[in-house]
C-alpha cells in the first residue's frame, strides 16, 4: 500500500517526502469532488432527496470547492515534488512547509464541516468572515482566505529559496517562479467585498479566468514539459523553447481573453471585441501543445527504438495522462469554450448547462489528467521503479474515466443547447421559460445521462485511487523478483 | 546557449523575451482598461437619477423608481429604462437608508449562498432561473402567478413574502429550501435584485420575458 512507498520511499528528498503528503490529501478530495457532483446531479433528477438537509446549493458548492482544493494541493506537490530535481537543492524551509501542510489540511476540513453542518449564515458581515462568502469557487469564508494567503507565503518562499540557490536556472523553474507568483497574488482579487454586485463579478473574474485559463495554463504547460522529460526523455532544449512559446502564446490570448466574460456583466461594450478577438485565440495554444506532445513522443519513441529497441516510455500511465491532458485540454477548454465565446452566441447560452459542460470537460483535461500524470510520476520514483508499466487498473480507470467525463460532457451539451434554444432563444429566458426548459424531455433524459456517466466517472475514480495505492509496491516487488535470485527458504 | 542557434525561431532567449514583452503589454492593456471600465461601473448618485443621467450600475436609490428594459434603437438591444418616481415597500427611501439597505441584501445573497442555484448577472450555478432581471419578471407583476399564490398586491410584497417560506409557495417539484430568511432580510434581499435590474448588461438577457412573436417595443 501507499502507506509503506511513504514511509520508506526510494528517494532521500525530504521535499519529495512533503509532496508525497500533498497528493495523497488531493486524491481523498478528488473523491470527494465527485461524491458530491453525484449529490448533486441526483437532486436535478429528484429534487426532494435530501431537501432541507444537504441542499444543492450546498453539494454543489462542496463539489467545486474540493476541485479547485484538490487541483491546488496536486499543484502543490508537482512542484515540491519537482523542486529537488529541477533546482538540485531540498526546499527552503522544509519544517515550515511540513508545519503549514498541517494546518491547510486542519483548515480545509473546518472550512469543509462548517460547510456541511452550518451552511448558511445571517445577513450580516460576520457570515462573510466566518461561515461563508457566498461567491461562486471561492465560498471560503475570509479568515480562510488570510489563511491560505500564509500558507502560500511559505510554500512560495521555499520555492523561490531553492531557485535563487540553483547553479542553474532552468527555464521550467524560471516560468513556475514567475507564474506561481502570478497565480498567488491573483487571489488577493478575490478578497475584498463591494455592495456593486458588477465590480464584484469584475475582480471575482480575475481570480477564476486569470487562475484557470492563464496562470494554470502556463502551470500546466511548465509541469507538462517536465513531465516529457522524465517520461520520454525529450531533450531539455526542445521542451523549454516550447514552453516559452506557449507562454507567449497563452498570457497572450488568455490575459485578454478575460473579456468573455465581462460581456454581460455592467461592463462597457468594448468587452464584446476585446473578449471575442481575444479568447478566440486562447485554442491556439492548446493545439500547440497537444502537437508538441505528439512531436517529442515520436521523436524520443524513433530515436529509442532505433538506437536501443525499446519503447522511449518510462512510465505508460504517466504518459497516457500526459496524452489525455494534451488532448483533452484542446478538447473541453479550446473547443468546448470556443463554442459559446462569441458575444452573438454567449448571449443566448451564458448562463446555462453548455458553460457546465465546458467545465467538465476543460477542468478534467486541462488539469486532472496532468495532475493525474504527476502522481503516477512521484509514486514511480517512491518506489523506485525505473520503469513502470500499466496495470488492469490504470487501463479500466483511464478508460472509464475518459468515457465518464465525455459522457457528461456530452449530456450537459445537450440540455445546454435546448436550455440556448427554449429557454433563451423563444421564450425569453424568464421564470416559467426556465422551467418550461428544465421540464422538457431532452432535458430530463440529458440529466439521467448525466448521472449515469457521473456514476461511470466514480467508479473510474475508485480504480485509479486503487492502482495508485497498490501500482508502486507492487511492481516494485516485481522488480525485487526478477533482479534478486529466489530466496532458498521462504 | 543561442549563439548556436541557426535562426532566430528556434532560439529560446527569443521566444523568453518574447513571451515577457507580450504578457507585459497583454497586463498593461488589461490594468488600462480596468481604469476605464471602473470608472463606467461605478454607482451612480442620487444628483444622477433625479437629473435623468444615464449610469450602467445606479445608485441604490433607484429603488425608489419604476424600472422597465425595452429595446434601444441606438444600441440593437435591451436596456433598462428608469421611470418615474414609484414607492418601495410603501415609501421612499433615503439616499442614506437605500445604500444601507443594498449593503444588508447583497451582504445576505452572498450568506444564504444564493450563487450556487441561482445565477446572477448569468453567473452562478443552473439549478434555480437566473435573476439578473427577476424584478421584471412577469411571474411576480401584477396578475402573475407568484402576486396570486402569495396574496400579495406588489412585486416587492410578494418577492418578500416567498423568500421567507419559499417551499411554502412552491410552483415546480424542484423547490428552494428555506433558508432562515427574516423579513429584514428579504426585504433587503428584494433591493439587491431591484437594484440589479436596473444595470446595463448590454442586453443581457435577450428578449427577457417575451416568447419570440416577431414584435418589440422600443425606447423613446
Amino acid at each position: 500500500m501507499l502507506s509503506k512507498l511513504l514511509a520508506h520511499p526510494a528517494f532521500e528528498s525530504p521535499t519529495k517526502r512533503l509532496a508525497m503528503k500533498y497528493f495523497a490529501v488531493a486524491l481523498v478530495l478528488f473523491g470527494a469532488q465527485l461524491l458530491f457532483g453525484l449529490l448533486a446531479a441526483i437532486q436535478f433528477l429528484w429534487p426532494d432527496f435530501l431537501f432541507n438537509l444537504l441542499d444543492f446549493s450546498i453539494n454543489r458548492m462542496v463539489h467545486i470547492n474540493a476541485m479547485v482544493v484538490w487541483m491546488l494541493y496536486a499543484m502543490i506537490g508537482s512542484v515540491y515534488y519537482l523542486l529537488p530535481d529541477e533546482t538540485g537543492h531540498e526546499a527552503a524551509g522544509l519544517k515550515l512547509g511540513e508545519l503549514v501542510f498541517w494546518i491547510l489540511t486542519l483548515a480545509v476540513a473546518v472550512v469543509v464541516l462548517v460547510y456541511l453542518f452550518v451552511q448558511v449564515g445571517p445577513g450580516k458581515d460576520s457570515t462573510i468572515w466566518l461561515i461563508t462568502e457566498g461567491r461562486e469557487y471561492i465560498e471560503a469564508p475570509r479568515w480562510a482566505d488570510i489563511g491560505i494567503v500564509a500558507v502560500v507565503l511559505v510554500f512560495y518562499y521555499n520555492v523561490l529559496g531553492a531557485y535563487l540557490k540553483a547553479e542553474r536556472k532552468t527555464g521550467i523553474m524560471t516560468v513556475l517562479v514567475a507564474d506561481l507568483l502570478a497565480l498567488a497574488g491573483l487571489y488577493l482579487a478575490g478578497m475584498f467585498y463591494t455592495d456593486n454586485i458588477s465590480m464584484d463579478q469584475y475582480y471575482w473574474w480575475w481570480v477564476i479566468h486569470l487562475w484557470v485559463e492563464a496562470t494554470w495554463e502556463v502551470f500546466v504547460g511548465a509541469i507538462a514539459a517536465w513531465a516529457l522529460i522524465k517520461i520520454v526523455g525529450a531533450k531539455r532544449r526542445i521542451v523549454e523553447m516550447w514552453l516559452w512559446i506557449e507562454v507567449l502564446m497563452l498570457f497572450g490570448s488568455g490575459i485578454l481573453g478575460l473579456g468573455h466574460h465581462y460581456f454581460w456583466i455592467g461592463t462597457p461594450e468594448y468587452w464584446w471585441e476585446i473578449g471575442a478577438l481575444f479568447s478566440s485565440l486562447e485554442p491556439v495554444p492548446l493545439v500547440a501543445m497537444f502537437v508538441h506532445v505528439l512531436y517529442d513522443w515520436g521523436k524520443e519513441q524513433g530515436r529509442t527504438q532505433a538506437l536501443e529497441n525499446r519503447s522511449a516510455i518510462r512510465n505508460a500511465p504517466a504518459m497516457a495522462w500526459v496524452s489525455i491532458n494534451a488532448f483533452g485540454n484542446f478538447l473541453g477548454a479550446g473547443i468546448w469554450g470556443f463554442f459559446h465565446t462569441l458575444p452573438q452566441v454567449n448571449i443566448y447560452t451564458h448562463g446555462t448547462q453548455f458553460t457546465a459542460a465546458h467545465g467538465h470537460l476543460a477542468f478534467f483535461g486541462a488539469y486532472a489528467a496532468i495532475l493525474i500524470a504527476m502522481m503516477y510520476l512521484a509514486i514511480q520514483g517512491a518506489a523506485g521503479i525505473r520503469i513502470m508499466r500499466m496495470t488492469a487498473l490504470s487501463k479500466w480507470s483511464i478508460a472509464l474515466l475518459v468515457f465518464g467525463i465525455m459522457g457528461m460532457t456530452v449530456a450537459l451539451t445537450i440540455m445546454g443547447y435546448e436550455q440556448t434554444l427554449v429557454e433563451r432563444a423563444e421564450l425569453g429566458g424568464g421564470w416559467q421559460a426556465y422551467f418550461t426548459a428544465q421540464n422538457l424531455p431532452w432535458y430530463v433524459q440529458a440529466q439521467g445521462w448525466r448521472l449515469a456517466m457521473g456514476v461511470v466517472t466514480f467508479i473510474g475514480f475508485v480504480l485509479l485511487f486503487v492502482d495508485l495505492l497498490t501500482i508502486g509496491n507492487r511492481q516494485h516487488e516485481e522488480r525485487q523478483h526478477e533482479m534478486e535470485p529466489a530466496p532458498a527458504a521462504a | 546557449m543561442s549563439q548556436h542557434d541557426p535562426s532566430v525561431w528556434s532560439s529560446t532567449s527569443f521566444w523568453r523575451r518574447s513571451a515577457a514583452w507580450v504578457t507585459g503589454f497583454s497586463a498593461i492593456l488589461l490594468i488600462f482598461l480596468t481604469f476605464d471600465t471602473m470608472s463606467q461601473i461605478q454607482m451612480g448618485s442620487d444628483e444622477d437619477l433625479k437629473t435623468g443621467k444615464v449610469r450602467r450600475v445606479p445608485a441604490p436609490t433607484v429603488i425608489n423608481h419604476a424600472i422597465e428594459y425595452k429595446m434601444s434603437r441606438k444600441r440593437g438591444h435591451e436596456v433598462p429604462v428608469i421611470g418615474e418616481e414609484q414607492p418601495f415597500f410603501g415609501k421612499i427611501w433615503s439616499p442614506e437608508d437605500a445604500r444601507a439597505l443594498l449593503h444588508k441584501g447583497k451582504v445576505t445573497v452572498q450568506a444564504k449562498n444564493c450563487m450556487d442555484c441561482h445565477t446572477l448577472l448569468g453567473n452562478g450555478a443552473y439549478y434555480a432561473p437566473d435573476l439578473t432581471k427577476a424584478w421584471l419578471d412577469p411571474a411576480w407583476q401584477k396578475g402573475g402567478l407568484m402576486q396570486t399564490l402569495t396574496r400579495t398586491h406588489s412585486t416587492e410584497e410578494a418577492m418578500a413574502k416567498f423568500l421567507m417560506d419559499p417551499p411554502k409557495y412552491a410552483t415546480h417539484t424542484r423547490r428552494m429550501p428555506n433558508l432562515g430568511i427574516t423579513r429584514d432580510e428579504a426585504v433587503a434581499i428584494v433591493a439587491f435584485l431591484k437594484h440589479m435590474s436596473a444595470i446595463d448588461t448590454n442586453g443581457f438577457p435577450r428578449n427577457f420575458s417575451k416568447p419570440h412573436q416577431g414584435e418589440v417595443t422600443y425606447a423613446k
